[in-house]
């Protein structure tokens, strides 16, 4: 069982109050983009073995959006970050970067 | 490779067992095959068995990380059915379970398929409209199923209470040769087959890269060495994606943590399988006696073979309000299996980005009674390089065209 920390209202609570939005900081294509742009946006994953970004609400509390990083292999969550980033904030990055030397980084 | 029968049981009886030898060999990989799988589960498995049995390509290695059907194959609830809305769907699943009725015949190993009959309970009306079209769909595609009245539920299954206050059970979509096998049985079964027609299933060795040149597989490196191969079909379910950036592609694939358990063993009470959706439960009894109960998937990617807590709960607290004699059951064991999600809740069977690299993935929650079928088509992608009747509308360029195969509408949850 997760336990997150929403950075919109700062409680901290278990999966059950949270709900799950999948990856995160995805490239947006609209109408007029390549059929291969458009499929990788809507269904082509990373889905990687070891750190994840990705989007979570705070379903049953302040209703807010935001992002976790998370390791996939241990649920060990990073840190979690509002949502109105296209990128993870430099400081998440330098905490997952401490924990996991090998991580090739947010690309 | 021993044939089993009645006399060769006779004959070990008098020599205190020692003459049964081993069900498939434990060779060192050969520098190169024509065809690699990876993935020796139930799918893998079968792929190779048909690669041999229906095309005569046998210069075939199957490469195995952990041990043989120690990933979902040995983690499903083993249930069998084939009653699906859409008609791809339909046709491969039937397939399947149509394979599964002789299979034990045909690999000469009793993987115990018992045709007990499989029920999916309508306990809302918009479930039972669903059903009812499920069932007219299944006569249009020569899948017997039968919509059944309440009544015939408590008939064949007495523990269930049809009148619960929150969900009543209004009839169920009933398939009287949908069952369970035994899931470890599929597995040793292809294996033991594969390894007589000389294939080499090699266990405990896991890829770390797959080599390509000019568009086109050429090795794999792994954990015993780099492997040559002619072709590769990658059939690894909840760690595809990992085998795919490998080899240089993306899926259209989440992998997350499905998660089911058992309670302690009793007498038979319930001699088919039940599953209700609305309630996100399924459930069935073991020959051991114990109650098999499965549930529903994390919402998050996981790769740790284990689940929630809560989902466990969920799943038990809604099927003691359709069982309410297991609430006296204590859980004996639980645990979690990695399931590989699409969009679509539909698996793939596709050509890749790479010429001569195939991958049979995306089987989600519901992998398990496809196992035959799966094998049937991805042997004839292997082979022919082009997919036959069964498998081509299952191409994972289906999400670029549009050409959704909607099993997760027509269930109403993942299956």
């Amino acid at each position: 069982m997760l336990i997150l920390t929403c950075p919109c209202c700062g409680v901290t609570a278990e999966e059950t109050e949270f709900h799950g939005g999948g990856e995160a900081h995805l490239k947006r294509f609209g109408p007029g983009s390549e059929d291969a742009d458009y499929e990788s946006y809507m269904f082509n994953r990373k889905n990687p073995r070891g750190v994840h970004f990705e989007r979570w609400r705070h379903a049953y509390g302040c209703g807010k959006w935001f992002i976790a990083a998370r390791c996939t292999m241990t649920l060990e969550v990073f840190a979690t970050y509002p949502a109105q980033t296209h990128e993870p904030p430099a400081e998440v990055v330098t905490q997952i970067k401490s924990k996991r030397p090998d991580w090739e980084g947010f690309a | 490779m021993k044939r089993y029968s009645a006399f060769a049981i006779a004959r070990e009886a008098f020599r205190q067992h020692k003459g049964w030898g081993e069900a498939w060999t434990s060779p060192e990989p050969r520098a190169s095959y024509d065809v690699i799988i990876v993935g020796a589960g139930g799918h893998g498995l079968a792929t190779a068995y048909y690669l041999g049995k229906r095309f005569g390509i046998t210069n075939v290695a199957i490469i195995e990380k952990g041990w043989l059907g120690g990933g979902n194959t040995g983690r499903n609830t083993t249930i069998i059915r084939s009653n699906y809305l859409q008609d791809p769907s339909a046709a491969l699943y039937e397939k399947a379970r149509s394979l599964y009725e002789t299979l034990s015949q045909e690999l000469n190993y009793n993987i115990m398929f018992s045709p007990r009959g499989v029920m999916m309970l309508a306990q809302t009306e918009h479930e039972k409209r669903g059903y009812l079209r499920t069932e007219r769909a299944n006569a249009l595609q020569g899948v017997k199923t039968r919509f059944i009245g309440p009544a015939e539920v408590k008939r064949l299954v007495p523990i269930i209470n049809i009148n619960g206050p929150r969900y009543p059970v209004l009839g169920a979509l009933w398939q009287d040769r949908a069952g369970t096998a035994r899931h470890d049985a599929v597995a040793w079964g292809y294996a033991r087959a594969c390894s007589a027609m000389g294939m080499h299933v090699i266990e405990q060795c896991a890829v770390t890269g797959v080599e390509s040149a000019g568009g086109q597989v050429t090795a794999v490196n792994t954990t015993k060495g780099t492997i040559g191969c002619k072709k590769l079909g990658i059939v690894v379910a909840g760690h595809s994606g990992a085998l795919a950036d490998m080899a240089g592609f993306r899926l259209p694939v989440e992998s997350v943590a499905l998660q089911a358990l058992v309670s302690e063993p009793i007498k038979p009470c319930m001699d088919v399988v039940v599953m209700a959706n609305t309630v996100h439960g399924y459930m069935s009894q073991s020959d051991k006696g114990e109650m098999v109960i499965g549930g529903g998937a994390d919402q998050f990617n996981n790769y740790t073979q284990r689940g929630s807590w809560h989902h466990i709960e969920e799943t038990v607290r809604a099927l003691v309000e359709t069982f309410p004699m297991i609430s006296r059951l204590k859980m004996l064991r639980q645990w979690g299996g990695i399931v590989d999600m699409t969009g679509d809740r539909s698996p793939i069977i596709s050509k890749t980005p790479l010429g001569n690299c195939f991958i049979n993935c995306g089987w989600g929650t519901g992998g398990f009674k496809a196992t035959p079928g799966s094998g049937w088509a991805m042997a004839e992608l292997i082979a022919k390089g082009e997919p036959g009747p069964l498998a081509a509308e299952f191409a994972m360029t289906r999400f670029r065209e549009g050409r959704f195969i909607d099993e997760s509408v027509a269930a109403g949850v993942a299956h």
